[in-house]
């Protein structure tokens, strides 16, 4: 494509960067801005930088977090002796979206597949192990919550973390798959997502 | 089931070509690089999915052209089915049914079952160990859907574990638990397709023997070994056992992926001791016994595609494979040759139906 202008070349082929977005889109995009105020463009550009720089992950599950501590790990109102365990943050927010669940996460930051160069120890494992064992007496994690997609590669993650967690004694179980085999948890609807939580089974 | 339309756009040689076919004897003519065997091969494609002789899909797309599609009719008694393959530079192959696209390609192997005769396969003779069971995983894979399932899974975790062990040599480290979790499901699967090639055999084996018999005329015994460790009772054992050796050569060394198939002709190697005249008896006498065994199992005469078969093969097997056409065990064949008028005077004496395509000539 021949751009009109450096300046829109070089915005359009930022944007084109993005996921799901082609030249095209872009294109659409980098011209609305012309057309809007400058201070719209500002007020993005501050967000997205904001965003970028001062986000954090929360220490204990490794969600995003505001501040050292995610929302729900801070809050009063979830039950701190059940853990979820998910892939990413999408999967929290789509678990969120059933308000079937109102226990604590934990976040593995990507699902284990050597082909792809992601062995366990790239992923939040070790400090799920940890999170057990430092469990305060007063305050003991009941059961973990396993709620990885039905691919192959999310269920040699589940196998691996049984074997992990098995000495700690805490109870495993993994959502029931009402979720469609070779599907994403992402994808799941929330009636659906909700009553696989609900009806979890334990590993035996 | 026979194919009664054929569309093609962009594949191989052809830029386009549309083609009617007879339910009984198809045979193509045409001469050398006319695209005869590629009219074969569309075929083998839109039953199997893949090119029988080009493993690059990409390749199998018109030079310079960005897509192909191959469009078929199939007809079993008054049912049609439009069955449609298409890939596009780049992107995922595509294959539908009645326009609707499979999930996965596997699901479509094995419903418009296809045997392919050609020059070539006495190089299952000659060739290593991975020719033979790339044969035999395609027999298998048409015959039983479980089976390509099984085999396709398998394949996935032995990548993995191959790419777990060159992990743990590039970043120097070792999580047991890791590999224990592959070690489970292959030594699983290992053990289950172990099985289904054993049972498979049983079946089989016999029919060669019969089949050899037919085309040869002659007394030698043809045998048939399937050698597998996997079939060893302490294989579990054995595959952990070899741990070191894998973390060191940065791959799997037990499993399925080195079993072999051993052809014997009177209890010795029919590569060493065969004739040429005995080994295409004996490859012929495979891909009869395939052929038949698909018949039994989907209900239904496969389709039959014979490659230069005329200018390959001697006069009492061709003679053989004749007969068979015309005693109706056979059901919709395709032949190619490059000389119609031998062609013409061998069909002549078939009774079937048979009708003739000069390729390089479009028929609507
Ligand atoms: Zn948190």
């Amino acid at each position: 494509m021949n751009y009109p202008s450096r300046l829109i070349e070089d915005a359009v082929n930022e944007i084109a960067k993005l996921p799901g977005i082609g030249k095209k889109t872009a294109l659409r995009l980098a011209l609305h801005l012309l057309k809007r105020d400058e201070e719209q463009t500002r007020a993005l550009s501050d967000a997205l930088l904001s965003m970028r720089t001062q986000t954090q992950f929360c220490r204990q599950c490794h969600n995003i977090a505001d501040g050292e501590l995610c929302a729900i790990c801070s809050s009063t109102k979830r039950d701190a002796s059940l853990i979820c365990v998910v892939v990413d943050t999408r999967d929290v927010l789509a678990i969120e979206n059933t308000s079937q669940y109102h226990g604590h996460y934990h976040v593995l930051g990507g699902i284990i597949s050597p082909l792809e160069g992601i062995g366990p120890a790239d992923l939040h494992i070790e400090s799920l192990v940890r999170r057990l064992q430092q469990a305060s007496e007063q305050e003991p994690v009941r059961e973990i919550i396993l709620a990885l997609s039905p691919t192959m590669e999310g269920d040699t993650t589940a196998f691996y973390l049984q074997k992990k967690l098995k000495p700690t004694g805490v109870k495993v179980s993994t959502i029931a798959r009402g979720i469609p085999i070779g599907g994403d948890l992402e994808y799941a609807d929330e009636i659906t997502l909700g009553r696989s939580i609900v009806s979890r089974v334990a590993y035996d | 089931m026979w194919l009664e339309k054929l569309h093609l756009t962009h594949f191989k040689n052809y830029e386009a070509g549309s083609y009617t076919f007879g339910e009984r004897v198809n045979c193509l003519v045409g001469q050398n690089g006319s695209g005869k065997t590629n009219l074969l091969d569309a075929i083998y494609f839109l039953a199997l999915t893949k090119s029988a002789f080009q493993n690059q899909d990409a390749l199998t797309i018109q030079h310079e052209a960005d897509f192909l599609v191959l469009d078929g009719i199939f007809r079993d008694g008054t049912r049609r089915t439009q069955i449609t393959g298409s890939l596009q530079r780049g992107q995922r192959k595509v294959m539908m049914a009645d326009k609707k696209a499979y999930d996965r390609l596997s699901d479509h192997i094995g419903r418009f079952p296809v045997v392919l005769i050609a020059p070539d396969d006495t190089d299952l003779v000659r060739d290593g160990s991975e020719e033979r069971r790339r044969f035999f995983d395609g027999v298998l894979a048409q015959l039983t859907p479980a089976y390509l399932d099984d085999f396709l899974q398998y394949n996935k975790i032995l990548s993995q574990r191959n790419s777990l062990l060159k992990i743990f040599a590039e970043r120097n480290y070792l999580d047991e638990d890791m590999l224990e979790t592959y070690n489970e499901p292959l030594i699983a699967l290992a053990q289950r397709i172990y099985e289904h090639r054993r049972r498979f055999m049983e079946h089989f084996l016999p029919l060669v023997g019969r089949y050899y018999a037919y085309l040869s005329n002659e007394r030698e015994r043809v045998d048939l070994i399937y050698e597998s460790e996997v079939a060893r009772p302490d294989f579990p054992t054995e595959f952990r056992k070899h741990r070191s050796r894998d973390l060191h050569a940065q791959r799997t060394s037990k499993g399925i992926h080195k079993d072999d198939y051993v052809f014997e002709i009177d209890g010795r190697a029919l590569r060493k001791f065969g004739s040429q005249g005995q080994q295409k008896s004996f490859v012929i006498a495979l891909k009869l016994a395939q052929y038949e065994l698909l018949a039994l199992e989907k209900e239904t005469q496969p389709i039959l595609l014979l490659d230069d078969i005329f200018d390959k093969l001697d006069d009492l097997r061709i003679h053989k494979l004749i007969e068979m056409i015309d005693s109706g065990s056979l059901g919709q064949v395709f032949i190619t040759d490059a000389r119609p008028e031998r062609s013409h005077r061998i069909l002549d004496q078939v009774a079937a139906d048979v009708r003739f395509f000069e390729i390089g000539k479009s028929y609507e």
